[in-house]
């Protein structure tokens, strides 16, 4: 494997309830992230990402305070999104207060570009999301140019234009990492690759091999358009806990809730007991279970989608800050230990 | 009739998906997105081998059907003309709490495909493959008889249409149900009994059944 293997956590931040199955505010859960983003580092996990929502039920809207705020306390673990909506956002904004961060935590920066799957951040800055291809590409090849470090001079149809602006703070050692995420688009496959961007998987919904392909594309990709070999990783929702049993029992119950709600306002069914059960399986995208259980799944689907980071994208509405602590114990003590166990007798 | 070729038109989540059930069912299959087939040669080399990249027009001219996988935002900038006398299957939905608005889609008085079908008025509109995740198109096939073989809804207003779709859902590995309108197509769109639900076909005759009372 060309890169070194890493191990992550990617949270959007759900609100948490308290021991007593009360709902905490805003404030509490953010403050709540905080420290489980410090635990993470305690613990040796290489990331810890948070992706960006505006609603009642996601209230992070500006991650990468958040972020700052974990980057004061922590020496090592990289801090980044999951992802951050660049299509309703300013690229300059993006690049400063990445490289803010960047700053901050001594290059422990990453960002992660990508859509999400809720548009809300669309009518509240005021973008169509008819325009959404427009917005992407050509909000993506400005972040190109500003990572390139340097005054830029760019013109687009979506912001003013730029003629050799210097946009700080400029970054101290090399640009930070800058990933693509992709949840079934080849063509942003595609981007990711004509960029030198990586390439960040998000599975969440069916057998996780079905994205080989987007692997093989990605680095073929690469290949056509002269950039080296870039890494891939894999977002995978999931929770961990002692027993398969008790991790499926503690998230089955907040993840009907959400998906009900979600699905009442999206017009889609209500996930049945089966289908959780079928992808909290072997073959489904869902990483539930005990240590044992998720470090087969994870030490399964890494090689065959060809990547060499994972991202457990932990948390589900509800849960209490209390579980989740123990899901981050568990994932960073037993699970990565283990799929680093089991990858290296593989090789 | 007998089917041989289809033209896609769309290279984004779905058409690929589509693209490559179709050709291994044994179908000739182009696939089209909005521009240069160059740029798209790459993805269906690597995503849909043995189907061919081209231009739309091209694609469409020598098709027996085409499925129309664009998002709908970009359905208002679309030539009609490009898939004039063509059987076209709407592959597409109108989701506006996913998607967004769009205002040529409401009120919501009929169903999504009857809008593309007043502005595509001379093609004959046949609706399907909407109702199945993409990601699912291809993992859930099975063959004919399997106890597990799961139903897509087929409906149009053009009942020998229908039925040439029907036969195209049958051969990539799916039960087909007709629904004999391209209103009652309404039930399979978002929010629909059958929106991203796996159900055989008995079951899903139920549902429709049910919803359409």
């Amino acid at each position: 494997m060309a890169f070194p293997l890493t191990f992550g956590l990617d949270t959007f931040g759900d609100k948490t309830n308290d021991a007593d199955g009360q709902p905490l505010s805003h404030a509490q859960t953010i403050r709540n992230l905080v420290e489980e983003g410090v635990y993470a580092d305690e613990l040796g996990l290489d990331f810890f990402g948070i992706g960006e929502h505006h609603t009642d039920d996601w209230p992070l809207s500006a991650a990468d305070v958040v972020l700052g705020a974990i980057a004061a306390r922590t020496k090592h673990i990289h801090l980044g999104s999951a992802v951050t909506v660049l299509s309703s956002d300013d690229p300059v904004r993006v690049f400063q207060r990445y490289s803010t961060l960047n700053a901050i935590s001594g290059g422990r920066a990453e960002v992660v570009l990508g859509r999400g799957s809720s548009i809300d951040s669309f009518p509240l800055f005021g973008y169509d999301l008819a325009d959404y291809e427009t917005l992407f590409e050509e909000k993506v090849n400005l972040f190109a140019e500003l990572m390139k470090g340097g005054p830029v001079t760019w013109q687009g149809s979506t912001r003013a234009a730029l003629l050799k602006q210097d946009v700080v703070p400029h970054v101290e050692s090399g640009p930070f990492p800058v990933w693509i995420g992709v949840g079934g688009s080849p063509q942003s496959v595609v981007r990711a690759a004509h960029y030198g961007f990586n390439l960040m998987l998000a599975i969440i919904g069916g057998n996780p091999s079905r994205f080989a392909p987007f692997s093989r594309l990605f680095e073929q990709a690469l290949a056509k358009f002269e950039q080296p070999v870039r890494p891939i990783g894999v977002h995978g929702p999931g929770h961990v806990a002692a027993t398969d049993e008790q991790a499926r029992e503690e998230f089955w119950p907040y993840y009907l809730d959400v998906f009900r709600r979600i699905g009442k306002i999206r017009g889609f069914a209500t996930p049945t007991k089966e289908q959780f059960l079928h992808e909290a399986g072997p073959h489904g995208a869902l990483y539930i279970g005990s240590p044992e259980t998720v470090a087969q799944k994870i030490a399964t689907y890494l090689p065959a989608l060809h990547a060499n980071r994972f991202d457990l994208k932990y948390g589900m509405g509800g849960l209490s800050h209390e579980t989740l602590m123990a899901n981050i114990e568990l994932y960073a003590t037993k699970v990565v230990p283990r799929v680093r166990e089991l990858l290296a007798s593989q090789s | 009739m007998q089917v041989g070729r289809i033209a896609v038109l769309g290279a984004g989540h779905s058409g690929p998906v589509m693209a490559r059930v179709a050709v291994e069912a044994g179908f000739h299959v182009s696939i089209a997105a909005s521009g240069d087939p160059e740029k798209i040669a790459l993805i269906t080399e690597v995503l849909v081998p043995g189907a061919e990249p081209r231009w739309a027009a091209e694609a469409v001219a020598d098709a027996d059907i085409v499925v129309l996988a664009i998002p709908l935002h970009r359905f208002e900038a679309f030539d009609p003309a490009l898939v004039a006398g063509k059987l076209v299957i709407d592959a597409m939905n109108y989701w506006p709490e996913v998607n967004g608005y769009l205002d040529a889609f409401e009120p919501r008085r009929e169903s999504s495909s009857e809008i593309v079908q007043g502005k595509l008025d001379r093609s004959t509109i046949v609706k399907s493959l909407n109702h199945i995740g993409y990601h699912e198109l291809a993992e859930d096939r099975r063959p004919a008889g399997s106890p597990e073989r799961r139903a897509l809804g087929v409906a149009g207003d053009d009942r020998g249409a229908v039925d040439v779709v029907a036969d195209l859902i049958e051969r990539i590995g799916y039960d087909a149900v007709r629904l004999d309108s391209l209103s009652a197509g309404r039930l399979l769109e978002p929010g629909g009994p059958v929106f991203g639900v796996s159900l055989h076909r008995t079951e899903f005759e139920a549902a429709v059944h049910a919803a359409a009372r």
